[in-house]
């Protein structure tokens, strides 16, 4: 247990010490796209009943950032601890794999709800309400945070260069996060772009996210939870198993 | 009590390469150990085996009579390693470093024992330095505290003098046979033999993966002394020296002494005979010849 809390307590001072990059300067990203998309689109038809577009594209826009945060976090601190060669100081104490892998996810998901709490500040003028679910909106940050942190485990065990992370990232993780409905109602899409969106589950996050804040969605807050709940234990599994066999950390 | 480390059987293949090829043996509690070997011979495999940074193919390996797999938290506990390849943390302070490895043992109030390493190892100016500020050789006693964090009753220490200048090592082994004097069991891998000689009590000689020699430090250093020496004469060698010829190359008599002190008698003897010498070397038997000897002669 304390193993697990240090380690944890390591990964938050590692982002916090350098919080302008990994926290500021997402939040900064995400005005921008607020500002421009809501300026572009913003004689757009209401994206749902009374929801006009610019709230609509508040929720979304932070569970992308989020979602990117998350991932960054545990995905690049594990590769450069590999290519520094500075893991060895967390593989020769009694870490569990349990352990190991909690530090890394949950110090993830507290970068994530930084970086959503901080878009969600900036953003909040252009006319989001007060959760109308505060529950599911925590709930979704927190499962969406935690399916990214996981995924990112799992990138930086399993890439052996920056470049290879890199590559995870560009044609995984971005297309997984853009083509999620952040930007539109997935209702408006053709159907087969619909169909695809349905297989994301970077769509569900931010659908049921967006259900916490308007109280209503795409689809239902329950089938959201159930994908994105689903993913998180699969990946969870996959990312314990992956650290108690060894792969590519213990040769 | 059990040994400090007991290795059965390990093997180890890096695709084609064996890395290490059926190795056992054992170190007991309170040895002061070497492990020697010419660069590739499997040292470090065998140090990340122990340590559970590398899996063995087959094989098992006990520290302190804890399986490093199958109980492993133990085995770690019991274990500190100082890795070969000079490593840290950007981010951190030396003292940041060290309660953060406290902390992965689940070591909460570390700090005295902190403040004592800090100060053996002449660090304790540098405690609140971030360690990218600091000279290779000074990350290198960072390192080695990082191994103490835990007071670990076995200690690995993979070729801690390499880059180090002749101060520090010598500090640092002054600590080190502290350490051992203290009760902690320690092993070491390095090139020079000397270091193996003056600290050590049993000496491990790994070549090609394969364990070629145990013995301990009073033997090797007898075999240590034997000379090859080599002659050109104008003349055959007089019956009175032939039994220390060990064979014959490019024109010259190989003579083996048994300590360079007898090359006197020699040439003593020569000039009697009336054997003018045209050349004279002593052949330097370097570590691995002297394990060698070891192993054809010295065990009978
Ligand atoms: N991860 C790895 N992948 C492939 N081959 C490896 C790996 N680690 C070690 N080897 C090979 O295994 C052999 C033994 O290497 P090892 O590092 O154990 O030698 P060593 O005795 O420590 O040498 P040195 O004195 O140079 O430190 C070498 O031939 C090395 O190339
Ligand atoms: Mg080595």
């Amino acid at each position: 247990m304390q193993g697990f809390l240090t380690l944890f307590r390591k990964e938050l001072v590692r982002f916090w010490k350098v919080s302008f990059q990994t926290v500021a300067a997402p939040v900064l990203t995400a005005l921008m796209y607020q500002l421009i998309f809501s300026h572009v689109l913003s004689r757009h038809a209401e994206a749902y009943p009374g929801v006009g577009y610019t709230a609509f594209l508040i929720p979304g826009l932070a569970m992308m950032s989020m979602a990117q945060n998350a991932f960054a976090n545990s995905s690049s601190s594990l590769i450069q601890s590999k290519i520094t060669g500075n893991i060895v100081f967390l593989l020769l104490p009694p870490l569990t794999a349990l352990e190991f892998f909690a530090a890394y996810m949950l110090a993830s998901i507290v970068r994530g709800l930084a970086v959503g709490a901080g878009v969600l500040v900036v953003t909040a003028w252009f006319g989001l309400p007060l959760p109308s679910h505060p529950g599911w909106a925590l709930l979704f940050g927190l499962l969406g945070c935690g399916v990214l942190g996981t995924l990112g485990v799992i990138a930086g065990i399993w890439a052996e260069k920056f470049d290879q992370l890199a590559a995870f990232q560009n044609f995984l993780i971005m297309p997984l996060t853009f083509l999620s409905g952040v930007f539109y109602s997935i209702n408006s899409l053709p159907p087969f772009w619909y169909a695809v969106s349905h297989v994301n589950p970077v769509f569900f996050m931010i659908d049921g996210f967006r259900y916490g804040f308007f109280g209503q969605a795409d689809v239902s807050p329950w089938l959201s939870l159930g994908v994105v709940g689903g993913s998180f234990i699969l990946l969870s599994g996959l990312a314990l198993w992956l650290i108690k066999s060894g792969y590519k950390l213990r040769h | 009590m059990p040994s400090a480390i007991e290795i059965q059987a390990v093997s180890k293949r890096y695709g084609a390469l064996q890395a290490l090829d059926d190795v056992s043996f054992r170190v007991e509690a309170g040895e002061f150990f070497a492990l020697l070997g010419p660069n590739g011979a499997g040292k470090t495999t065998l140090i990340s085996a122990m340590a559970g940074l590398s899996r063995p193919d087959s094989g098992s390996i006990r520290i302190m009579g804890h399986d490093v797999v199958r109980d492993f938290r133990a085995a770690r506990m019991s274990l500190g390693v100082v890795p070969q390849e000079l490593v840290f943390d950007p981010f951190l302070s030396v003292r940041e470093t060290l309660r953060f490895q406290s902390g992965y043992f689940g070591l909460t109030r570390n700090d005295d024992w902190i403040d004592e390493l800090l100060f053996k190892l002449g660090l304790a100016d540098k405690a609140n330095v971030n360690l990218r500020a600091l000279s290779g050789g000074m990350k290198r006693r960072v390192m080695v505290a990082q191994a103490l964090v835990h007071r670990p009753p076995v200690m690995v220490l993979d070729e801690p003098t390499a880059g180090v200048d002749v101060e520090l090592r010598q500090s640092l082994w002054a600590f080190v046979k502290e350490l051992n004097e203290a009760g902690h069991t320690i092993v070491l891998t390095t090139h020079y033999l000397e270091e193996a000689e003056t600290l050590c009590n049993r000496i491990a000689m790994l070549k090609r993966g394969k364990l070629v020699a145990l013995e301990s430090k009073d033997k090797l250093l007898q075999h240590g002394k034997e000379r090859e020496v080599a002659f050109k004469l104008a003349a055959p060698l007089p019956d009175s020296l032939l039994p220390s010829k060990v064979r014959e190359e490019d024109g010259r008599i190989v003579l083996k002494l048994t300590d360079l002190s007898q090359l006197e008698g020699v040439l003593a003897t020569l000039r009697e005979a009336d054997v003018r010498v045209r050349e004279l070397n002593v052949v330097e038997v370097d570590l691995e010849s002297v394990f060698v000897n070891m192993m054809h002669g010295g065990q009978g």
